[in-house]
């Protein structure tokens, strides 16, 4: 059939493929190294106040020096922090989401409170959790868990609901029960929603994880910024910068790679 | 021949809008039954009635002499669409009535052969061509092995060539099962070819507007040159229903 014819090209195309792969890896490196050399060159000729922004190598340096002096563990810190919050946060946006997805009735009873909380700026929770919880881990946590909580609650019930009706009617003709129903057509169904609202929520753990340590903490990345402000040490500002773009974009290609591999079934465009 | 499947339908409604009202129609065992009529005639909304996937009609259906009421294991429906679940293999969409494990039921290979689908098995659907997706939406249906099986324009979607191939496995397999048919249709050579009876709805709802019967032997042979003359009438009737 169609396939057939198809598949005799493909083959031929593999060479030409190939030969454009790695290229098109390093494309995404060019801009921060253009960047860098940028700001190297006019750190290094005096264009650019070194106070304020530091040279690339400075950074390094300070990244260097900072290694000797625990670094390890304020990345750990706030890497720990960033897992529990969004664990907990998404493991609830789960369970309600679905919920929610799955029910009328936990709809009316749940959506319109989730939604009216979903429009309050989530920093406007920080004086309130500082109140109720103290200085310590939970309001952090907390905070971080409600930063991951909505987008993830919101791929959740919208992939649900926004599953095919064409789908669901063929699956009716098989007479599931409603558990059923959901664990084998609503559920994968819903994924692709789902892992969007897994990412967003991930990305936004990581921001409330800085605003969390910011306001108050003795240790993690958002300590390191601070205290960088503090004692005008832009080069320890720019290096915590530098670490939290790369531990977000490690985090998100870690779930991006799962999401890959659960949804290998998707037929998505795929630019050439 | 027994009567298998009796509907009748007094109204179905959606809204102010009545699709169907006071029809009649019976299928005897092992016939096939091609339905055409004008888009809007409500020929999909009979097919859901008899699926049992609505219930929102005045009427009754009677399967071997007993009420027929929701989805029942006897009765197939097959879409348009392939409506495969696109995150399942082809074989596990096969044997989706038997959960996860069936898809290393024998009746999954023995239905792909069939079907002329050997050796994808393991294939995505993302993965078949149009014509190869519904094949497989075909062996889904047969895996329950009903009685009865609904089409709704079930090869509407694919090319001429494809559709001709399609008919030829649904007249086959329904030999070989020993199936009653209820097929949907823009076709009419398709119903020439596949049907014992040709059952032509209305544009207002109402009775069938006319019935057929088709009379060679099936398999049939194509085109259907000794029928020319009851695909005149066909197209004359159509014409007179402004359907076309």
């Amino acid at each position: 059939m169609a396939r057939d014819t198809l598949a005799a090209p493909a083959i031929g195309d593999t060479g030409s493929r190939r030969r454009l792969r790695l290229p098109r890896a390093a494309l995404g490196l060019l801009l921060p190294v253009l960047a860098l050399l940028a700001a190297e060159i006019g750190v290094r000729a005096g264009l650019i106040p070194a106070n304020l922004l530091p040279a690339p190598s400075e950074i390094a340096a300070t990244i260097a020096g900072l290694a000797q002096q625990g670094l390890a563990g304020h990345v750990l810190a706030s890497t720990v922090r960033v897992a529990i919050g969004f664990a907990g946060g998404a493991l609830l946006a789960i369970l309600l989401g679905a919920a929610v997805g799955l029910n009328r009735t936990a709809e009316a009873l749940l959506d319109p409170t989730f939604q009216a909380l979903r429009a309050i700026p989530s920093l406007a929770w920080v004086p309130l959790l500082l109140l109720w919880l103290g200085i310590d881990e939970a309001p952090k946590l907390v905070l971080i868990g409600i930063g991951a909580f909505f987008p993830v609650y919101m791929g959740v019930a919208s992939g649900i609901r926004d599953v095919d009706r064409k789908l669901i009617d063929a699956a009716r003709m098989y007479r599931l029960s409603r558990p059923a129903l959901a664990r084998r057509v609503l559920l994968p169904a819903a994924l692709p929603a789902i892992f969007t609202g897994l990412r967003n929520g991930l990305s936004l753990a990581w921001m409330f994880m800085v605003a969390a340590e910011l306001i108050a903490a003795s240790q993690g990345l958002g300590y390191l910024l601070s205290d960088g402000r503090e004692t005008s040490r832009a080069d320890i500002v720019l290096a915590a910068i530098v670490l939290l773009a790369l531990l977000g974009k490690a985090s998100d290609s870690l779930m991006q790679r799962l999401e890959n591999r659960l949804l290998a079934w998707r037929d998505s465009y795929a630019p050439a | 021949m027994t009567t298998l499947l009796d509907i009748t339908i007094h109204d179905k409604s959606y809204g102010a809008r009545r699709v169907l009202h006071n029809l009649q129609l019976q299928l005897r065992q092992g016939e096939i039954v091609s339905l055409i009529g004008a888009s809007g005639c409500g020929k999909s909304s009979l097919l859901s009635i008899v699926a049992g996937l609505d219930a929102d009609f005045r009427g009754s259906l009677r399967l071997d002499g007993k009420p027929l009421t929701g989805v029942h294991g006897d009765i197939g429906l097959i879409f348009q669409e392939p409506r495969l679940f696109p995150w399942l293999t082809v074989a596990q969409n096969i044997a989706f009535g038997l959960g996860q494990k069936g898809q290393h039921d024998p009746k999954v290979a023995q239905l792909l052969d069939e079907v002329g689908l050997h050796g994808l098995a393991d294939s995505l659907p993302k993965q078949l061509s149009g014509g190869q997706a519904q094949r497989a939406a075909i062996a889904r249906g047969l895996f329950g092995q009903p009685r009865i099986l609904l089409l709704d324009e079930p090869f509407s979607a694919v090319d001429a060539f494809t559709r001709m191939k399609l008919q030829y496995l649904l007249a086959d397999v329904a030999a070989r099962h020993g199936l009653t048919v209820l097929l949907v249709t823009h076709d009419i050579d398709e119903a020439l070819y596949l049907s014992d009876r040709i059952v032509m709805l209305d544009t207002r709802a109402g009775p069938p507007r006319a019935h057929y019967d088709v009379t060679a032997p099936r398999p049939r042979s194509r085109p259907p040159a000794t029928q020319a003359a009851l695909k005149d009438a066909i197209l004359g009737e159509l014409y007179a229903a402004h359907a076309i």
